[in-house]
């Protein structure tokens, strides 16, 4: 099967994150918990900000900035789950 | 084997020649975790190096009867801050690489807690790295890394992994916790490798 450059998940990726991302919820990779984001730990530190499962410790997401530049991993989600509008799909 | 910093030739009203670029000079110890703080007693501490062969251990009393080296030396947090002529107390890596063989060429870093960082082998050797303990001669805090945590203070100082566990051996070299997430595979303060 033939691939594509990253810019065919620019559309679907702006569902994820044109809105409020905390409202979202999240399956976590080391204890299966699914839960808001919301609710999860959130370290920060001058390194970057680091988002752990409320009930297992494992780190959900890192988010590190430096001026112009911004990180976003996502390594402790197996999937995130957003809601959408009633009249949508 | 004693460390001895680079000579420091006088006050200056110029930039402090110790400083690397980009680097402010700060007088206390910001703390800077990706976690909960792992309170782990030296009753319980292991510090393992981890080969294609086998692994090597040491527990805290062990640890304790190996040579222990007393290092003056300058540190440097990607965050911008330095701090000169900080004292440490710990064990060099060429201490605990003594009786290890090894072909690989490449270290992970494993801390309790579970954060990573890679360095390259050679940059470890030859008094360039220890596990130290001890801080300002006082035994080092958890927040700072306690009981021991690595000190490779030649590059930045998230290599510095805090509350260390052990160092696993790798052929190639790997990025470890932040390193993964945006920051610099080498960590070089004086050649500005904060990121990718």
């Amino acid at each position: 099967m033939e691939h594509v450059d990253g810019n065919a998940i620019a559309g679907p990726l702006a569902e994820f994150f044109a809105f409020d991302v905390t409202t979202a919820t999240g399956r976590c990779v080391g204890c299966g918990s699914i839960a808001e984001l919301a609710r999860a730990m959130v370290y920060r530190s001058g390194a970057g900000t680091v988002v752990r499962c409320s009930t297992c410790d494992t780190v959900l997401a890192t988010l590190v900035e430096s001026g112009d530049r911004a990180w976003i991993g996502l390594r402790g989600m197996s999937a995130i789950e957003v809601r959408r509008a009633p009249s949508a799909g | 084997m004693s460390f001895i910093t680079r000579g420091f030739s006088g006050r200056s009203r110029d930039r402090d020649e110790r400083l690397p670029p980009g680097q402010t000079l700060v007088s206390d110890f910001p703390v800077l975790s990706a976690g909960p703080t792992p309170e782990v007693d030296t009753a319980d501490w292991e510090f393992t190096i981890r080969t294609e062969a086998g692994v090597h251990r040491w527990n805290w009393d062990e640890f304790m009867a190996l040579k222990i080296d007393d290092v003056d030396t300058d540190i440097h947090c990607v965050t911008h801050w330095s701090k000169l002529g900080t004292n440490w107390r710990g064990v060099s890596l060429d201490t605990l690489f003594e009786d290890v063989e090894t072909e690989q060429e490449y270290v992970m870093a494993h801390s309790y807690g579970g954060y990573t960082t890679n360095v390259p082998l050679d940059e470890l050797l030859d008094g360039k790295a220890w596990v130290a303990f001890e801080f300002d001669g006082e035994p080092l805090d958890p927040e700072h890394g306690g009981p021991a945590r690595l000190l490779v203070p030649h590059l930045y100082f998230w290599k510095s992994a805090k509350w260390v566990h052990g160092l696993v051996m790798m052929d190639q070299d790997e990025p470890g916790f932040w390193e993964q997430n945006g920051y610099h595979i080498h960590g070089d303060p004086w050649k500005e490798e904060r990121y990718w």
